[in-house]
């Protein structure tokens, strides 16, 4: 038996809606795939693209961003920044030749543990029928491994600030 | 007693680094003081075999400008890092990977096809440079280009960071000046690994143009619009790179009526100009209508192209998959 590819997704999560929608699906025993690696920030709008690269660079398959629905941000309008640079983001993605499917904004309320866990299901299902995203080792090695060995700034950098 | 050595080089560059080098003017002659220049391929003969000569460490300051495209390039980067004291990644090349890292966003294949294949170019047999050639005489060889391009960081250790497409003249000016003093035991040379000759802000801090509120329904193109010179060019629609770029340059572009396009690299404490790019756009566009959003977006016609024009061997990505 061929063992099936289980995606790795990061899924960033607000502490107000999405999260606690995840924490209900908990609460209501609502199966659904183990695959997302939840974080909870205060808000969607915290999701700095740079989180997405670190994440699908660093060895993740997808990336999930949730938050409240367009006019419920606990911030006002914050989750409006993160739709629009999500476009934002999907043009460049695309640019540098990541499926769509791998990065998804998924709208969900306190009381929709239901359907962040549908979401996630849909999502789980796409990656895996791309497969790995294995970025690193998507790079073809021009330079011998000794020399790769030396991290530079900006390897040193990213520990820091991230 | 003789004079400390001074050595400059250039990888994947266009030959700019050193222009600005000299647009130091009388300047250089301090360089020429001070220095002994014993390896400068632009400036004066010198052999590689010369330089595999000299013991290590025995250049005092070396300005490595452009990026690592190439076996040639690399071996050099190795070959110079062994023999200074002081190796400085000279210019955004060298600093980002610069505009020969823009290859990054598609293949060496690609490349080839076009500088090869394309209507401009008359090669019917589809001949294609190959690196080993056998003559009569004897084998002959060229660099073996990478498949990527590198940031020098990425192949060696480096000391400095000296931004900028070029180097502004007068931060030169300043670097050379302060590295002279340190040799006279006059001043300190910054921590190894910072950035130096330039700001620790960004180029909008520097920028004379009235800044207001950020309200952008359309993004419009220097082609096509004449913008104003004296409100932020930003809130006029032109993407301008400042906001998530390094300062230093006096904010030059934006001083001439051209929007920055992000040649000092990312802004200090950012790791990734590009995505920083993205998130200053999409927070200052005025919409809250998806579809509506969309269709802003697409004012900006090549993202990847725009946002790291000078960075992306150096983000976090480092490639595009192709």
């Amino acid at each position: 038996m061929t063992e099936q590819f289980e995606p790795t997704i990061v899924g960033f999560t607000c502490n107000w809606c999405s999260y606690r929608a995840a924490d209900l699906a908990g609460m209501s025993r609502i199966k659904y795939a183990p695959n997302v690696r939840l974080i909870r920030l205060m808000c969607s709008g915290r999701v700095d693209p740079q989180f997405v690269f670190k994440a699908l660079a660093e060895g993740a398959d997808g990336v999930l961003i949730s938050g409240c629905h367009p006019g419920d941000c606990h911030y006002v309008e914050q989750n409006y920044k993160t739709m629009r640079r999500f476009a934002l983001l999907k043009k460049t993605l695309a640019a540098l030749g990541i499926e769509d499917a791998r990065v998804k904004l998924v709208w969900a309320s306190a009381a929709e543990g239901n359907i962040l866990a549908e979401e996630i299901d849909k999502m789980v299902a796409e990656v895996r029928a791309l497969g790995p995203l294995n970025w690193k080792g998507s790079e073809q090695l021009t330079v011998n491994s000794e020399q790769s060995a030396v991290g530079g700034r900006s390897s040193a950098v990213k520990e820091m600030s991230l | 007693m003789s004079k400390p050595k001074f050595a400059m080089y250039w990888a994947a560059a266009c030959g700019g680094c050193e222009i600005a080098v000299l647009n130091v003017h009388e300047g250089i002659l301090d360089v020429d003081a001070n220095f002994d220049v014993v390896f400068w391929p632009v400036a004066m003969d010198a052999k590689y075999k010369d330089v595999e000569a000299m013991p290590d460490k025995s250049i005092t300051l070396t300005l490595f400008n452009g990026a690592i495209r190439n076996d040639e390039n690399a071996h050099i980067a190795q070959m110079l890092r062994a023999k200074s004291q002081v190796l400085v990644a000279f210019g955004a090349c060298a600093c980002e990977g610069g505009i020969p890292g823009l290859g990054n966003l598609t293949t060496k294949q690609a490349i080839l096809d076009t500088a090869f294949s394309t209507v401009s170019t008359d090669n019917p047999k589809e001949l294609r440079p190959q690196t080993t050639f056998k003559m009569p005489e004897g084998a002959i060889h060229i660099p073996t280009m990478y498949e990527t391009v590198k940031s020098l960081d990425q192949v060696v250790p480096v000391d400095y960071y000296m931004p900028g497409c070029p180097p502004e003249s007068h931060q030169i000016a300043a670097v050379v000046g302060l590295v002279i003093k340190a040799l006279k035991g006059e001043a300190q040379l910054p921590p190894a690994g910072a950035v130096i000759g330039a700001s620790q802000s960004t180029v909008c801090d520097e920028c004379k143009r009235a800044r207001g509120e950020k309200t952008i329904t359309a993004f419009t193109r220097m082609a096509t619009f004449q913008p104003r010179e004296d409100q932020c060019l930003l809130e006029q629609g032109i993407l301008c790179s400042g906001m998530a770029t390094r300062g230093g340059c006096d904010a030059r572009c934006p001083t001439a009526n051209m929007p920055c396009v992000g040649c000092y690299g990312p802004a200090p404490d950012v790791i990734d100009q590009g995505a920083r790019m993205m998130s200053a756009v999409a927070s200052v566009v005025d919409s809250k209508d998806p579809a509506e959003i969309d269709k802003i977006m697409e004012g900006v016609a090549d993202p990847a192209g725009t946002f790291y024009r000078f960075s992306m061997p150096s983000s976090l990505m480092r490639h595009a998959r192709t």
